[in-house]
């Protein structure tokens, strides 16, 4: 029982940040960078494709047995514009200014090789809940990636957060940040930064596992070297 | 040609569900997507017409334009939603005119896909207020810096291209009604 549920729990928590899709896996990336101008556009890109891969996933793997070798991309494929072309839809009508503001990249959820990839590598394998569960992991930390993306750059670059200008006027928008170019700027940081805490978390394991070993030895030098001076003690 | 007939069937079949389901999806949704066109439509038009109540669409004329009146029935001026290229794209904007074409009283960016900070700030009322100050006769010009005569909008920094767009497609506008006032079909 508690062996399962820690791999279950195991399974959500790889998307967030052991295999997140854009820090370790980087696919995605195209969304990543064209529609993190804000936090809001983020968010909603980051639920819109979360809620896609939720879907397909779930679909992809109730159906895996059905579907013969040869046509099983074209047939995900058809499962994913499905589903994409209903958020699409959807969005259109309930929230016209988002549709509006992320433009092309909701159809474009459709290519997004997360979604796909999650369908190939994993839902194609695994039991309907595990998908389900691997699909939400790999949704929240995607939508994580890109809110910590967006909220980077719309305050550096128009020094709003969620819309309301939270930086006082006497501090410059960085312009740089809403362009593209801050787009890769932002993306180039926050990998290297994933990567030192990741290095430095090796480095440390690797330090304990040697302290380790030299620990035992220690112990034994001191205990020798106490009863050296023990020794010299009595001679004196 | 066991296999040949599986692939076929399961790809049909997929296809067929997935069809039906956006299908059943867009008949629910298109009514709303239409509606919200036309609130973004009527927004815009009482935006650059403040004291307006009422619009109503002149029928007869190729272009879409609409009459726009106040509460007591009297015409306040013409809204028409003009379309041009930007620095990135098509952006769309609906501009309102008093009765006798000479003033504009207002102009709205309908939709835009300038660059975010710098052509986007055509949506500023920095800006696009501006139009309501200035004299359209005969052609409104985009000046950098400082206005020097009163047919001049002082574009953005570093927008100038953007700025530019939005002067041509008002003027372009301008012509096109007073064309139509001339030809006496509105």
């Amino acid at each position: 029982m508690s062996k399962t549920q820690t791999r279950y729990s195991e399974v959500f928590m790889n998307g967030i940040w052991k295999q997140n899709p854009i820090f370790k896996q980087v696919l995605g990336t195209c969304p990543t960078l064209a529609v993190t101008v804000s936090v809001i556009n983020g968010f909603a890109m980051g639920v819109a494709t979360a809620f896609v891969l939720l879907f397909s996933s779930m679909i992809i793997s109730l159906i895996k047995k059905l579907i013969p070798n040869q046509v099983r991309i074209a047939a995900y494929i058809v499962v994913i514009a499905t589903f994409v072309t209903i958020v699409d839809i959807v969005m259109k009508a309930q929230f016209p200014d988002l549709s509006k503001a992320l433009g092309p990249f909701i159809p474009l959820i459709i290519v997004n090789c997360i979604i796909l990839g999650r369908a190939e590598a994993f839902a194609s394998k695994n039991t309907v809940g595990r998908s389900i569960l691997d699909a939400l992991g790999m949704g929240a930390g995607f939508t994580l990636a890109l809110l910590v993306i967006g909220g980077i750059r719309e305050v550096l670059g128009s020094s709003k957060f969620l819309g309301t200008v939270i930086l006082p006027a006497t501090v410059e928008p960085m312009l740089i940040f809403i362009l593209p170019a801050g787009a890769f700027l932002t993306l180039g940081i926050l990998f290297g930064t994933a990567n030192h805490f990741e290095e430095k978390k090796k480095a440390k394991e690797i330090q304990r596992a040697i302290d380790n070993q030299m620990g035992a030895k220690n112990v034994n030098v001191t205990a020798a070297e106490t009863t050296e001076t023990a020794e010299k003690e009595k001679e004196a | 040609m066991r296999t040949v007939i599986h692939m076929l069937a399961t790809l049909l079949i997929i296809g067929a569900i997935s069809g039906g389901l956006i299908a059943g999806i867009f008949d629910v949704a298109h009514p709303k997507i239409v509606q919200n066109a036309q609130r973004e439509t009527e927004r815009a038009i009482f935006v650059v017409h403040p004291e307006g109540k009422k619009q109503e669409k002149i029928s007869g004329v190729a272009q879409e334009i609409y009459k726009v009146s106040d509460d007591k029935g009297n015409t306040v001026g013409y809204a028409m939603p003009c379309k041009g290229n930007g620095f990135q794209g098509v952006i769309t904007l609906m501009m309102g005119v008093s009765a006798d074409l000479k003033k504009i009283t207002g102009i709205s960016v309908i939709d835009q896909t300038e660059t975010p900070g710098l052509g986007s700030e055509i949506l500023n009322e920095s800006f696009s207020g501006q139009f309501k100050t200035v004299n359209p006769e005969p052609e409104i010009f985009g000046k950098k810096g400082a206005k020097e005569t009163d047919n001049d909008i002082v574009t953005i920094t570093g927008a100038t291209i953007s700025s530019k767009a939005v002067v041509r497609i008002v003027n372009e506008g301008m012509a096109a009604m007073r064309k139509l006032k001339k030809e006496g079909k509105i």
